[in-house]
């Protein structure tokens, strides 16, 4: 078996969830060979070069892949992954991008966001949000799989000494074009990777309240979030959604302020490593999967949150 | 110009999804079903762009068994011009999904495709992507603004840590995500109209597409139930467990 694991960088640096699919490719088993495709890329090339477990880096280094468009990856990785038995990607919005299309070039179905290998051909996922868990068998000769990053510990990142190889692939589909781009303005982590997450509810009475979770944020180094009811409330934006119809988070940490549980809510955030509740309500169904939960209203409990955290970060 | 919208009849999103005793899928008995809430914002994506004069006929088209219809008739009455009905009571799975929208696609000719970014049943997130890549089409995924200029669409794409704006030529697929609009409500007499509105219907066989599946499902099952872990008195035993306990802090 032979694997071809698609890098998730910036054209600068390798991103980590690179190294949680090269894990997930190690599960599988056999050779693993690291596509870097990018435009003046060459350093991700020598950091995926030294992630254990790599046997071969492939850079395509072009300015048809600079920016990622799925039309001109979908047709590299398509041409240079039709000898490997499977090619893997992270499940990020780049990874959902580009990989469908290569699956459907390759005439092969997809396995979408899993987050345990059983063989080489059959693997765990998410459906229903997380409400249902599946295993799929998939009977075709390349196995075009995406990879939720949090569900596998990534390699170590040094010590591996992978040959680098330039591949001479141009696919320019002459499709699309870049336009530009607005990076999140925040100093806060990304929501869906982020270690610690603190969201709010309709508890939460309105968006000015929400500042009170962005200071326990900054002091902990966690992204915010809401649930759909806070969304819908207006208290603030649809991106900071957590739940079946947001954002599917994992973190280390999930600490739910005003939040009462709703199914649609917990299906976002269940995976969680630990889950802290504070809701006035004991009855909260928020309560029923909370490792720690405190029955107070919030307005006394987050101030005094922050307070104790100063005392001991 | 002429747009295309895929809708996906699927469990409610508010319903409680329990996996079968058997452990062979979910159950979906006496379970109310909806449209995918992503492709409600495909629906409105057209009708708003149908308001603004961009768009002249809006073809909704749904994969499915005949209870679909339902789905058909509720984005007619959001809106949609006509229906297309591809009924099939097997399994559809994401490429051959694509491989159908792609033959309606040829009898049809829109100049832009929509659809949800992907159906929360089975969470795929694929069928735009491959049905782009079979029409050999561009591809504005998970949008979060769609501005058609001449022979070319703006779509700002919802994507890690911020927002991307490509340009793709005509025709284009954009699949939605949740920022792009908010779905209306049909109005009852819209409901009324909806009725009348031309449903065509056809099988996978019609459109000569082989839907048998590539992927079997072995086993489905409930996810590893979380225990209720314990009550605190007071921030700072909270505080303390985090630190102290559970080390995430």
């Amino acid at each position: 078996m032979s694997i071809l694991v698609i890098a998730e960088h910036d054209n600068s640096s390798l991103k980590q969830a690179t190294l949680n699919v090269v894990a997930a490719a190690k599960a599988i088993g056999g050779d693993i060979d690291v596509l870097v495709a990018g435009e003046n890329c060459g350093a991700v090339a020598e950091a995926a070069a030294k992630a254990e477990g790599v046997n071969k880096v492939l850079v395509a280094d072009n300015a048809a892949y600079g920016h990622f468009l799925a039309e001109n990856l979908g047709e590299l990785v398509a041409e240079v992954g039709k000898g490997y038995s499977h090619i893997l990607a992270a499940a990020g919005t780049t990874g959902k991008d580009f990989m469908p299309r290569v699956a459907a070039l390759l005439d092969v179905a997809q396995v979408s966001d899993i987050i345990r290998v059983e063989s080489e051909d059959t693997f765990v996922r998410p459906i229903y949000a997380g409400n249902a868990i599946a295993t799929v068998k998939s009977s075709d000769s390349i196995k075009v799989v995406t990879v939720r990053p949090t569900a596998f510990d990534p390699v170590a990142a040094d010590g591996g000494s992978a040959a680098v190889e330039q591949i001479d692939v141009v696919k320019d589909a002459g499709l699309s074009t870049f336009v530009g781009e607005e990076k999140a303005q925040s100093d806060r982590p990304d929501l869906a990777s982020a270690d610690i997450v603190i969201s709010g509810g309709r508890g939460m009475q309105n968006g000015d309240n929400f500042k009170m979770l962005e200071q326990v944020a900054d002091l902990l180094g966690a992204a915010v979030g809401a649930s759909r009811a806070a969304v819908d409330a207006g208290f603030v934006p649809n991106d900071m959604q957590v739940g079946q119809t947001g954002k599917i988070v994992a973190p280390q940490l999930y600490i739910a302020v005003g939040i009462s549980g709703a199914i649609q809510h917990l299906a976002g955030m269940s995976e969680s490593k630990v889950i802290v509740a504070i809701n006035k309500d004991e009855e909260a169904p928020i309560f029923q999967v909370a490792d720690y939960g405190l029955v107070a209203d919030l307005f006394e409990a987050v101030p005094q949150l922050e307070e104790e955290l100063k005392k001991v970060l | 110009m002429k747009v295309l919208v895929a809708v996906k009849r699927v469990i409610d999103y508010n319903v409680k999804v329990r996996v079968k005793p058997d452990n062979t899928g979910v159950d979906l008995a006496n379970v109310k079903m909806a449209m995918n809430p992503f492709c409600e914002i495909a629906v409105e994506e057209a009708v708003r762009l149908k308001e603004k004069g961009v768009a002249s006929e809006i073809v909704v088209v749904s994969i499915g068994p005949k209870a679909a219809q339902e789905q058909i008739r509720t984005a007619l009455a959001l809106g949609a011009d006509r229906g297309i009905h591809v009924e099939t009571d097997e399994e559809v799975q994401s490429l051959e999904a694509a491989k159908l929208l792609k033959a309606v696609v040829e009898k049809e000719e829109p100049k832009l495709v929509i659809l949800g970014k992907q159906s929360i049943d089975s969470d795929n997130n694929q069928t735009g992507q491959m049905l782009a890549a079979l029409t050999g089409m561009g591809q504005g995924t998970f949008a979060s603004e769609v501005v058609v200029e001449g022979d070319k669409v703006n779509v700002t794409r919802e994507v890690d840590g911020g927002l991307m704006t490509v340009s793709l030529n005509l025709p284009a697929v954009v699949t939605t995500d949740l920022r792009l609009n908010e779905p209306r409500y049909a109005s009852l007499p819209n409901i009324m109209k909806a009725k009348k509105k031309p449903l065509d219907n056809m099988s996978p066989a019609d459109l000569g597409v082989d839907i048998a599946p590539r992927l079997s499902t072995l086993k489905v099952e409930a996810p590893a139930s979380r225990q209720a872990g314990v009550k605190v008195a007071d921030v700072a035993e909270l505080v303390d467990k985090l630190k102290n306990e559970a080390k995430v802090i």
